[in-house]
């Protein structure tokens, strides 16, 4: 009897019930355009653009959305952070434009990587400017976080503009990754490759921190309960800076990726894609990383496959898809907070 | 009567200052003749009744909307679209309203009831996405709105230009159709602004702004605050319509850029807040200084960009360029955000009390 008892006891702690329905949101809604599309080679390459673009967008709102998350702020300023990031990279890209045109992986890695890295620094620094100066006297006052981050946003995009004037700035890929190459005879672009590949690795490199470092306990407690974790003391505030830089950072990686991979750049670029990040974060659940990921494939893929059939209605499918998740589950896919 | 609705500016200088501002408009035509402040007298009074409706929203009920430019491009393009396919007649301007109108409360009672329900910033993200779709499909369907070219038509004949009630020999200026436009869009405008005094201070009002003090008390107290919040949505979208329609009137003209543009938002943002949220008189003052700021303040940063060029400093003479003017306001906004919150009426009224 007592044995049974102690299974029975074992059985009776619920485990967290998974809620795997999401995740194959993005692959029903690749399957259901295989029908609509003449050759599955075309299919090939527009999946592989959607996922491209899909990752590109989740490495700019994951940032959006981890911020949400932990510290229930929500900057409206990110997209700025974006366009900072690839304003950063023509720093460095445009002086080296005879490393990037060579057709070497490796002249071409000394510039982007150096452009990489300054764009993310460059960002994250801003954005611990961002959250001590600016955010920390608004914590907890939506409102005027709000009307901050947005006043912050049309600042940032004006000293851009004073800094580097209205013209748009050039940024062509480097040798190696431009061009395509062939599966089947499906034309895949070898950028598309490249940032599906670092979308990937941001993705299950935060899925891996979240879940399975300390720090990454410290900041899905905060998410439940920020008093709590202060009162065991650690200092949340050090927690709040460093996942603020991360955030920005990443914005900033995405601003780079986003800024090659349509070759140009321009300060309105941030107010542009912040809606599209946006629409994301909420398809994903403010404060959901995977929720995020998940959304930003779906909309990318939706886009993609509306831009192929019906060209006008691409304009629209972000916000058909955005209302059609909304009316399934009105918090989004994976809402984390009951805020 | 209390065409004021009891709620008076409540300091001395707002009081003069508020005069001065009315005074110089109701007699602009004949105080500075010319094609240019009159332009810039009309565009003042659209953007006062415009910030007040959106202050509505923002300064009353406690929550940041993003589609306002929205609603006051269906007015506009109501207005345009039935102007510009049926002729300069009056009906036509009716129609457009008669369809307009509902079709701006549509619209918000639908972003509210779908939105409402949660925090501010949720509301705040789905607003800004769907007015941005909504600028998008404006200019994608252009058989019908005319593209990023936008629809120029002619007005009713009694408000064209080229109409003279008054010649010039009379008194010294001539009161033409377009006197008579100008002074239509400034007896609507007033007429809206006194409209939304009057809704902020009835008791519908009063709940407005305990859900924005405090939404789960109201709610504890018997108030639908969904019900509340969306009815203010829709009244201030309904408001932005006919301040888009009168728009659409003066301009002849209704394009993305006059009407749906991020920067109007942005523009209607800055003027409630540095003139002061919760307050209406803040849109008269806020929507006076920008629209005087952004006529004749760029002006001034050209002359202070050449100097400053001429001097050999660097950065300085981008940083004045006079297409960076909002650059300064934009520091101002959040220096006002933070340091007076009531805006300009609210430093001026003093501490409550």
């Amino acid at each position: 009897m007592s044995a049974q008892d102690n299974a029975e006891v074992g059985a009776a702690l619920p485990k967290t019930p998974r809620d795997y329905l999401p995740l194959l949101l993005p692959a029903a809604l690749a399957l259901a355009a295989l029908p609509f599309i003449p050759s599955s080679s075309t299919w090939v390459t527009l999946t592989i653009a959607g996922l491209a673009m899909g990752m590109m967008i989740f490495i700019m709102a994951s940032g959006l959305t981890l911020i949400f998350g932990l510290m229930d702020v929500l900057n409206f300023g990110h997209g700025a952070f974006i366009a900072i990031g690839a304003y950063m990279a023509t720093l460095v890209l445009v002086p080296l434009a005879g490393w990037m045109q060579a057709d070497s992986v490796w002249l071409n890695l000394a510039a982007v990587v150096p452009a990489v890295i300054l764009a993310m620094g460059a960002t994250a620094l801003l954005g611990l400017g961002f959250e001590r100066i600016v955010i920390m006297p608004v914590y907890g006052q939506h409102l005027k976080q709000i009307l901050i981050t947005m006043g912050g946003m049309i600042v940032a995009e004006q000293i851009l503009y004073a800094f580097f004037g209205p013209q748009q700035i050039p940024l062509p890929l480097p040798t190696t990754l431009r061009g395509s190459f062939l599966i089947g005879e499906a034309a895949v672009e070898k950028y598309r490759v490249v940032a599906v590949s670092v979308g990937l690795v941001v993705f299950v490199t935060m899925l891996l921190i979240l879940n399975r470092t300390k720090i990454g306990l410290l900041i899905r407690a905060g998410v439940e309960n920020t008093e709590m974790v202060e009162a065991l003391g650690y200092r949340i505030t050090r927690l709040f800076v460093g996942v603020f830089m991360a955030g920005s950072a990443l914005a900033g990686l995405g601003g780079v990726m986003w800024g090659l991979y349509r070759e140009q750049v321009n300060a309105a670029m941030g107010a542009e894609l912040m809606v599209l990040v946006f629409i994301v974060v909420i398809i994903g659940g403010l404060g959901s990383v995977t929720g995020c990921f998940i959304g930003a494939l779906l909309v990318a893929l939706a886009t993609n496959y509306a831009g192929f059939l019906v060209p006008k209605l691409a304009l629209i499918t972000d916000i058909a898809l955005m209302v059609a998740v909304l009316l399934w589950r009105p918090r989004g896919l994976y809402p984390v907070t009951s805020r | 009567m209390m065409p004021l609705s009891g709620d008076p500016p409540r300091s001395r200088v707002l009081a003069v200052a508020l005069v001065l501002i009315v005074l110089g408009l109701a007699l602009a035509p004949f105080l500075f003749p010319g094609a240019k402040p009159l332009n810039v007298a009309a565009k003042v009074c659209i953007f006062i009744a415009l910030a007040a409706s959106y202050d509505l929203l923002l300064g009353y009920t406690g929550v940041v909307s993003f589609s306002h430019t929205m609603f006051y491009g269906v007015g506009s393009y109501g207005v345009a679209i039935a102007l510009y396919s049926l002729g300069a007649r009056f009906d036509a301007i009716g129609l457009g309203l008669i369809v307009a109108l509902p079709l701006a409360a549509l619209l918000a009672l639908a972003i509210g009831l779908f939105s409402l329900r949660v925090q501010t910033i949720f509301f705040a993200m789905i607003t800004l996405a769907v007015a941005s779709a909504f600028a998008v499909l404006a200019s994608q369907l252009s058989w019908l709105t005319g593209g990023e070219d936008g629809r120029s038509f002619r007005v009713p004949e009694l408000l064209q230009p080229g109409t003279v009630f008054i010649p010039r020999d009379v008194l010294g200026v001539a009161v033409t159709g377009r006197t008579l436009t100008y002074y239509v869009v400034l007896v609507c405008c007033a007429a809206l602004f006194l409209l939304l005094l009057r809704v902020v201070n009835s008791p519908f009002g009063r709940v407005l702004q305990a859900i924005r003090e405090n939404p789960f008390r109201a709610e504890a107290l018997g108030y639908r605050t969904v019900i509340h919040r969306t009815l203010a949505n829709v009244l201030a979208a309904v408001v932005a319509a006919a301040v888009g329609a009168l728009n659409a009137l003066w301009l002849r003209y209704t394009g993305p850029d006059t009407s749906l543009s991020f920067n109007i938002m942005l523009d209607i943002l800055l003027i409630v807040v540095i003139g002061g949220m919760g307050t209406m008189y803040g849109a008269i003052i806020g929507g006076t200084l920008y629209v005087l700021a952004q006529n004749y303040l760029q002006a001034l940063m050209g002359t202070v960009s050449s100097a400053a060029g001429e001097a050999g400093l660097p950065l300085l003479p981008s940083l004045f360029h006079p297409d960076r003017w909002l650059l300064w306001l934009g520091l101002l906004f959040i220096a006002s955000v933070y340091f007076f919150p009531t805006g300009i009426v609210g430093k001026l009224r003093g501490p409550p009390g």
